[in-house]
């Protein structure tokens, strides 16, 4: 069986990163959030923009993605800091992170704990408890079939389709033939090619899922009075190349290689197969990413042809173009040139070969350029306005 | 000095811009080198394909394999991606000038 040195959690999933998360509950916790993380070596947190003042689906979408970067293999233990009147209360999030894990849990309510600088002192004194507690735990062999992989395209041109989402997809293949789970995403990407999905979906359930989520995204984009396929292809697409929708998803779908597809999951839901799965995420790169790390994915596989610099506070974002001159031009954020499936016909599987070996250096801990250089933005879909 | 002419044809094959037809059902193949109008362009299929360029064709754009009329697919990767909006001649450019989406069409 095919190992990899990992960090084995109490709930018996397995991280390739040992972080503790400071989890802020809404917008009104970002901040001090922000000046926990900033104190104590080895934290991380995000710019949570949301959690108050969502109807009831947009704040289901905030609690799964809270709940699943909690749960999330590549977390040790998590801070949570709530403002206390926020519709994601602290009884919420903790209930909905328990779900999911049982690993180590503080919470913090800013306005019980007497404003910023109380909560501030008393939230980094736990992450600095809990940041070194992790630090004891030390890197175990574990089944490659623990590893869950998101794939994700951003800044498509016609190289993505070409090459670095063929090579994507060849990871793909090999993960699931290893019995790992890679993710397939970005359900505005799956229009005009939905029938080559359908076609290997395990069952006729999985096929009509994947017939639903697509509809249910139209409807949804046509229901406000919009069109999904303004602004995609996105300019930069059109200028690389990619002149329709269909062409993107066309050269989008290679991210899945050819196996079976054996499961359909919400946003920020955790696979129960293994082998390729597909989750509804957006074509927007960053609240895909954030519905896969939420799913439980320890890395994500990121094409780009124009260049990217997404990373993602906490799981390695490994960068592949297809693009030679992109590779050039953007090579502090891009890790991989997967260029030479076009100039040397032949070189895929020897490509193949590198590649996989490169996602378990990094799944043992080798940092990726977008983690190197801190990249941390991220986002989380939403169905309408605050209210 | 004079700069000598290519010593064999495999040699004037390298500096001609290169083509990828992706799937053997499609019509338009992708420039991996910049083309310029009048270049003739080596398409990498098994035996090559040669063609002129009628006109520039931008690194990783595509371009016509054969005259297309107004209301043909246009097929790349083995599937539709779309129609022509306006008769391509063979071997010029294929984008949103003279391509758009089947549904779009339709609305």
């Amino acid at each position: 069986m095919e190992t990899f040195l990992g960090y084995k959690r109490p709930d018996g999933r397995v991280g390739v990163r040992n972080h503790v998360l400071i989890l802020p509950a809404s917008m009104c916790a970002s901040d001090v959030a922000r000046m926990v993380a900033a104190q104590v070596k080895n934290a991380v947190t995000f710019n949570n923009q949301l959690g108050c003042s969502q109807v009831h689906k947009d704040q289901q979408y905030i609690m799964d993605v809270m709940a699943g970067y909690a749960a999330n293999p590549n977390v040790y233990g998590t801070v949570i800091v709530s403002l206390g009147c926020e519709n994601c209360q602290m009884d919420l999030v903790e209930a909905a992170i328990r779900e999911r894990t049982n690993k180590p849990l503080e919470k913090f309510i800013i306005q019980e704990e007497g404003g910023t600088i109380r909560t501030v002192e008393k939230a980094t004194r736990a992450a600095m408890k809990l940041v070194q507690e992790a630090s004891l735990l030390q890197r175990e062999p574990c089944p490659v079939s623990e590893l869950i992989v998101g794939t994700e395209c951003g800044g498509s041109d016609p190289t993505s389709g070409l090459a670095a989402n063929i090579l994507v997809g060849e990871l793909s293949d090999r993960l699931a033939a290893l019995g790992g789970t890679p993710i397939l995403s970005e359900t505005t990407e799956f229009i005009g090619a939905e029938h080559i999905l359908a076609a290997r979906a395990k069952d006729e359930t999985v096929k009509n899922r994947i017939y639903e989520i697509i509809k249910r995204y139209e409807d949804h984009i046509k229901n406000i009075g919009e069109d999904i396929r303004d602004g995609n292809p996105s300019p930069g697409n059109k200028a690389g190349g990619i002149t329709t929708l269909e062409e993107k998803s066309l050269g989008c779908i290679h991210k899945g290689g050819h196996s079976v597809i054996n499961e359909v999951l919400e946003y920020a839901e955790e696979p129960h197969e293994k082998g390729l799965v597909i989750m509804d995420t957006p074509g927007n790169d960053m609240s895909s990413i954030a519905g896969m790390i939420a799913g439980g994915a320890q890395i994500v596989v990121f094409t780009s042809g124009r260049g990217a610099p997404t990373g993602h506070p906490i799981a390695p974002v490994i960068k592949i173009t297809g693009n030679r001159e992109t590779y050039k031009a953007m090579e502090d954020n891009t890790d991989v040139d997967a260029s030479s499936i076009i100039y040397k016909p032949g070189s895929l599987q020897e490509l193949g070969d590198l590649f996989l070996q490169e996602v378990f250096e990094v799944a043992q801990g080798k940092l990726t350029k977008a983690e190197i250089l801190n990249f941390m933005e991220t986002a989380v879909v939403r169905l309408c306005n605050f209210v | 000095m004079v700069r000598q002419a290519p010593a064999d044809c495999e040699e004037r094959e390298g500096t001609m811009p290169k083509a990828i037809l992706v799937n053997p059902k499609d019509n338009v193949a992708v420039a991996v080198e910049p083309v310029r109008k009048g270049d003739e362009i080596l398409v990498q299929t098994e035996p090559p394909l040669r063609l002129t360029a009628a006109t520039d064709v931008t690194v990783y754009h595509k371009f016509a394999l054969r005259d297309l009329s107004r209301g043909d697919s246009v097929v790349k990767y083995g599937e539709e991606i779309g129609v022509a909006t306006a008769d391509i001649p063979k071997g010029a450019h294929v984008h949103v000038h003279n391509v758009t989406s089947r549904s779009l069409l339709e609305e």
